[in-house]
């Protein structure tokens, strides 16, 4: 596990964090600082810029506010709860630990405030045909799902790695009617599945919309996928208020594109005696093409319409990644998280695919809940942190999602490991 | 006057559209790439676009993403694209230019790419996901070292940002007459000509058209409202089907350039 420390800007936020201004990030333009933007073809150019106006009047509209409230709560579940996890403090001695419950929503993560979002959006605009990518699969089952629900045409792109390794999503996606397209360009997996999906949109952007499902790619989607997510930091807030009069000490959520962490963190952004952690994919440790963790090995880049932290090799190409869970396994960071980094207000650690596994049976043991691999990043971080934390204070983990999809990957990596070591 | 100005105005003087390759470099190998480029040269080209590799293409369909992951397999990489576009600048004077993502623009910083660019003997750049927007940066290390740019109009840009991308340009524009990614295709889009006649109402630069030009018929009705006619995907193909056999790849390509070019003269 490793603990930020002062050099990976992870020094104590207190002493340097500058006042956050929300109404400028992002600027007009799309930028968080120096990162995000939109460096798209030429084709999408115009299609975003219509995206963003008809999002910011959809905003402002309080009846699609209304309608999406409505949703979440009476389809997708809402809100999730703050659970104390009694038995995982105890174990680990250290910091009152809470679980944000969005592994309870409907379809399993927390993908689906994003998607009720957009798709409603996309009703909108008038279009009818709804693509996306989709890594683990929680994003693409989200996507089918709503599809399904609104009698959206329904096209999901998916490394065919990701579909071999999340199967049981994949299955789950053609129930709802969607199409299922298998990527079996680059290393297979999300990175590819977003650039088929970009493909895919600059030949139809007129009567397509595209449900990214992370706070990445161009403007306006980081900015929209947060706006859709901040229920979730917003209704922690509430509940701990509630549950303990005070706000936790630490928040920490796992990071692939970031759009769960982005949700979490963003109603906490201006208090600044709450330390918010973000936990990217060491995979087998941090070497070249073997994890997905960008601020440990990455630098600052262009990919797939915004500029932010990638994994890139001295020419600039992408460099391959890997992580246990397919939802993290990815080359860059959403733009926003670069920027709260840069000015010292987010920290960041990594677990290793070897520490999610221990974390994964260690939560199922003590709590009785299965996270996705995913979220286990943000657990593996909490096992490590927790116990150097007092028993007066305060950690909330954000349980983006479920993991049921990954029983089957698991029982093999077990039964693997259970013969290496036997 | 730099090579493309000249080379245009000498199409102009000539009253003929130029007939502009695009060859991704490296593919498959950086011998086999110069032999390619010397082959479409030979053919008449008047203008060379030369794909740099990029790990993930994305306004780029089947056969380019295909060509560059050739290059990129057999190791090729920035320094060695430099030294091919040199080696080309040796055989001829006529305009190339690289056809780009923007992270191998930036990845060691602007100004030291377009500086390298430059060296080379490379007239211009094409930065595929790098709208005027975001070119500031590119833009001034351009005019600093005299390369000269491209940017693209699509058929969903509106008549309000046409002014914004001249005011970007420095080379010529290129208007992809198709909605997608490059690629080849049965048949060209309609009112081509208006939109050329549209962009040339912000611009005394000139306008060449590309995507899915793949027969000389189609080149031939392309050049009747351009300033130049593209063909990428086609000229590639040629490549990617006789890689078993490199010196019939390259006799299939040059064959197939001069059929091409035969177009303009139809």
């Amino acid at each position: 596990m490793n603990v930020p420390k002062g050099d990976v800007g992870g020094h104590m936020i207190a002493d340097s964090v500058p006042q956050i201004d929300k109404t400028t990030l992002p600027d007009a333009s799309g930028h968080f600082g120096v990162y995000g933007g939109r460096y798209v073809p030429e084709t999408l150019f115009t299609c975003l810029q219509d995206l963003e106006k008809a999002y910011l009047e959809a905003k402002a509209d309080p009846e699609f506010m209304r309608e999406l409230q409505w949703y979440l709560k009476e389809y997708a579940g809402r809100p999730t709860t703050l659970y104390y996890a009694e038995q995982l403090t105890k174990r680990l001695g250290g910091a009152k630990i809470y679980l944000k419950r969005e592994d309870l929503l409907h379809t399993g993560a927390h993908k689906i405030n994003n998607v009720l979002g957009q798709a409603l959006l996309a009703r909108r605009l008038g279009k009818k045909r709804i693509i996306a990518e989709t890594g683990a699969g929680q994003h693409g089952v989200a996507t089918a799902t709503v599809c399904a629900k609104f009698g959206l045409e329904c096209v999901i792109y998916m490394g065919a790695v990701d579909m071999a390794r999340q199967a049981l999503n994949v299955f789950r996606m053609r129930l709802c009617g969607a199409e299922v397209r298998g990527v079996e360009t680059g290393q297979r997996t999300l990175k590819d599945a977003v650039n088929e999906a970009m493909r895919d949109w600059v030949a139809t952007s007129r009567n397509t919309h595209y449900i990214l499902g992370s706070a990445l790619g161009a403007h306006p989607f980081p900015m929209m996928v947060r706006d859709f997510h901040k229920i979730i930091g917003e209704e922690t807030r509430r509940q701990i208020m509630e549950l303990e009069g005070r706000l936790p000490n630490e928040v920490v959520a796992c990071v692939g594109g970031g759009s769960n962490a982005i949700g979490m963190f963003y109603e906490f952004l201006d208090q600044t005696d709450v330390r918010l952690v973000g936990v990217e994919a060491g995979g087998r440790g941090i070497e070249r093409g073997q994890h997905a963790a960008r601020f440990s090995g990455g630098k600052v880049g262009v990919l797939q319409g915004c500029k932010t932290y990638l994994l890139c090799d001295d020419d600039g190409q992408i460099e391959l990644t890997h992580s246990v869970s397919a939802g993290l396994d990815y080359a860059a960071v959403g733009p926003e998280h670069a920027y709260y980094r840069e000015i010292g207000r987010l920290d960041f650690a990594y677990a290793t695919d070897a520490e999610v596994m221990e974390a994964f049976q260690l939560l199922c043991e003590c709590e009785g809940i299965l996270p996705a691999l995913e979220s286990t990043h943000a657990v593996a971080y909490a096992l490590k942190r927790a116990p150097e934390m007092r028993p007066d204070e305060i950690l909330v983990i954000n349980l983006s999602g479920r993991g049921d999809k990954d029983v089957q990957q698991i029982a093999e990596i077990l039964a693997k490991k259970a013969q290496v070591e036997g | 006057m730099n090579r493309i100005a000249q080379q245009f105005a000498e199409g102009k003087a000539a009253d003929r559209s130029l007939f502009i390759a695009y060859l991704c470099a490296g593919d498959p190998t950086l011998e086999d790439s110069f032999r390619a480029c010397e082959s479409v040269l030979e053919a008449g080209t008047d203008l060379l676009e030369l794909g740099v590799p990029f790990s993930d293409p994305l306004a780029d369909g089947k056969t380019n993403q295909l060509a560059a992951q050739r290059a990129l397999q057999n190791d090729i990489h920035q320094k060695d694209i430099f030294t091919l576009a040199k080696r080309v600048r040796g055989i001829t004077e006529k305009p190339i230019i690289f056809y780009t993502y923007y992270n191998l623009v930036f990845a060691n910083g602007v100004d030291n790419y377009v500086r390298q660019v430059k060296e080379a003997g490379v007239d211009g750049i094409l930065v595929l996901d790098l709208p005027p927007e975001e070119a500031d940066e590119v833009l001034e290390a351009c005019e600093r070292h005299d390369v000269k740019t491209v940017f693209i109009v699509a058929p969903t840009t509106p008549p309000e940002r046409l002014a914004i991308i001249a005011e970007a340009t420095t080379g010529f524009i290129y208007y992809v007459s198709q909605e997608g990614v490059t690629g080849v295709r049965k048949t060209l889009a309609e009112g081509i000509g208006d939109k050329v006649a549209e962009i040339k109402e912000h611009t005394e630069l000139p306008v060449v058209v590309g995507f899915g030009i793949s027969t000389p018929e189609q080149v031939k009705t392309v050049a009747s409202v351009a300033d130049g006619v593209v063909v990428g995907s086609a000229l590639v193909n040629c490549i990617g089907s006789n890689l078993d056999n490199p010196q019939k790849a390259v006799s299939t390509l040059g064959a197939k350039a001069h059929e091409l070019v035969g177009g303009l003269s139809l």
